[in-house]
């Protein structure tokens, strides 16, 4: 098949090109979640993203939530953005970072004036930015804009025979051609992380995977009071056939296809060093490592599952795939794309690999995804450690 | 093609994953090594839905179990050829 050179998006005035317009209305911390949805419900054309955190959290937890919530407002899937918190502080600090992408937002802080009061100003405010962002035409764009990140869920043997070797296939085709990509879950390499490791496109790559990896190993055995055989894996990967860690981390591993990596990121950090694959720092859990992608900076992500993970994103679009063929018949209407004829032989990975693409650059142009239809919307902070 | 009952990723493996609904006990089944496209058989000895492993070889408690032509555990109990290979009898060598 001839890949594609082009797809259909939104340019954004900072460069970069979103695959959605969202007007988002993004609270700052947990008691601002009320006044934030009610501003969504009265404003056509927004929604919120309620979160459970932002209040007294300090250090490393702190910064990495500014991330989140910055990186977030900063996607180019996001058109415009209002924000607003507690405090006038936080607030701006949130809203000064999502302003230098040139795109527009605008603050509100509820302390001194109460809900009602902010509500009223905020939708105000709103309703210019939905009407504003509804004039905004998709423009065929390079395929190079698109910046893709990957993870997969509910894995079980099929997820390393079909769906992931599908998306690493697509890896391989797509990356000459200057895409963005994005693997994480850095507890779920393990077993086969020398592997990985072996993969860095420099030797500093590779040194800084290992210390990554080992860094989130050694906080998983401090922690562990079991020996993770019902986390890692999960009773569905048991179901699904997945024994150990290491067959799901070889499993997992096949997202990559034969690429090498350019850089490790830290948890939401925006790639820097141009187009090709990093690894970001993440959970394993799919909304945590979906959260930390999309705040990065990414505009499209490919999901493949086994056993049926539902897992969608505020921002970024989830394309999912399976290889299993129970689950694309009994949970099709979370399937955008079922490669399980690969276990039948009756499709190689090549055709998987092209399928993808197609899927991808669909989903990318502004076909709904099944997880957007379905309605989710999962936003999940990770939290490093307690607050203050 | 013959119609495919088990595959295997590597040359190297010791296990094949069932790509059927289920593979029953005695059954002949057909194996395909994805690496280099050849072919080879096995009868099973116990009734294996689809996804889960099938021993290729004996095993003894103690051996390692390769798939992706890498390490992925450790046998904690004996295992036939033609077996189903499982967490009952296979465990991680990480935690």
């Amino acid at each position: 098949m001839e890949i594609p050179k082009s797809f259909l998006g939104y340019k954004r005035e900072n460069g970069r090109v979103g695959t959605r317009n969202h007007v988002v209305i993004l609270p700052v911390d947990d008691i601002s979640n009320a006044c934030a949805e009610a501003v969504a419900n009265n404003i056509k054309g927004t929604f919120a993203i309620p979160h459970a955190y932002g209040r007294l959290q300090f250090g490393a937890d702190l910064e990495l939530f500014f991330d989140t919530m910055i990186g977030t407002g900063k996607n180019p899937n996001v058109a415009a953005c209002i924000v607003i918190g507690i405090e006038p502080k936080w607030t701006k600090k949130i809203v000064d970072a999502i302003t230098t992408t040139g795109k527009p937002v605008e603050g509100f802080s509820i302390e001194g004036s109460g809900d009602i009061k902010t509500i009223m100003k905020a939708s105000q405010k709103a309703q210019e930015f939905s009407q504003w962002a509804s004039e905004k035409q998709r423009e065929e764009c390079p395929i190079s804009d698109l910046w893709i990140s990957v993870k997969c869920g509910e894995s079980d043997t099929t997820s390393g025979m079909a769906a992931n070797p599908a998306v690493g296939n697509l890896m391989d085709k797509l990356e000459p051609l200057g895409v963005h990509l994005c693997f994480g879950e850095t507890s779920e390499l393990t077993g086969a992380e020398k592997v990985c490791a072996l993969r860095g496109k420099t030797s500093e790559a590779s040194k800084k995977f290992m210390k990554t990896w080992s860094d989130y190993n050694d906080f998983i055995l401090k922690e562990a009071t079991n020996d993770l055989s019902e986390s890692q894996p999960t009773a569905g990967n048991i179901a699904g056939g997945l024994t150990t860690i290491e067959e799901k981390a070889f499993g997992n591993f096949q997202k990559i296809g034969s690429r090498k990596f350019i850089d490790v990121l830290t948890p939401a950090e925006e790639p820097k060093k141009g187009p090709g694959l990093y690894f970001m720092d993440t959970s394993s859990a799919a909304g945590e490592c979906l959260t930390l992608q999309a705040a990065a900076g990414f505009n499209i992500h490919l999901f493949p599952t086994g056993q049926g993970n539902i897992i969608g994103n505020a921002i970024e679009p989830v394309v999912k795939l399976t290889g299993n063929p129970s689950t694309a018949k009994n949970m099709k209407e979370h399937i955008d794309l079922d490669v399980s004829k690969i276990l039948k032989r009756e499709m190689n990975m090549d055709q998987a690999g092209d399928e993808l693409i197609k899927t991808t650059i669909k989903a990318a142009s502004g076909r709904l995804t099944c997880a957007e239809v379905l309605g989710h919307k999962e936003f999940i902070m990770t939290k490093l450690f307690r607050s203050a | 093609m013959a119609n495919t009952d088990v595959i295997i990723h590597d040359k190297k493996d010791n296990v094949g994953v069932v790509v059927i609904e289920k593979v029953n006990k005695a059954q002949d089944c057909e194996c395909w090594i994805m690496e280099d496209d050849s072919s080879t058989k096995i009868q099973s000895i116990s009734d294996i839905p689809l996804g889960h492993k099938i021993a290729m070889v004996d095993f003894n408690e103690g051996d390692t179990i390769i798939k992706y032509g890498h390490d992925i555990g450790k046998v904690v109990k004996s295992i036939k050829k033609g077996e189903h290979v499982h967490v009952h009898n296979v465990k991680t060598k990480k935690w």
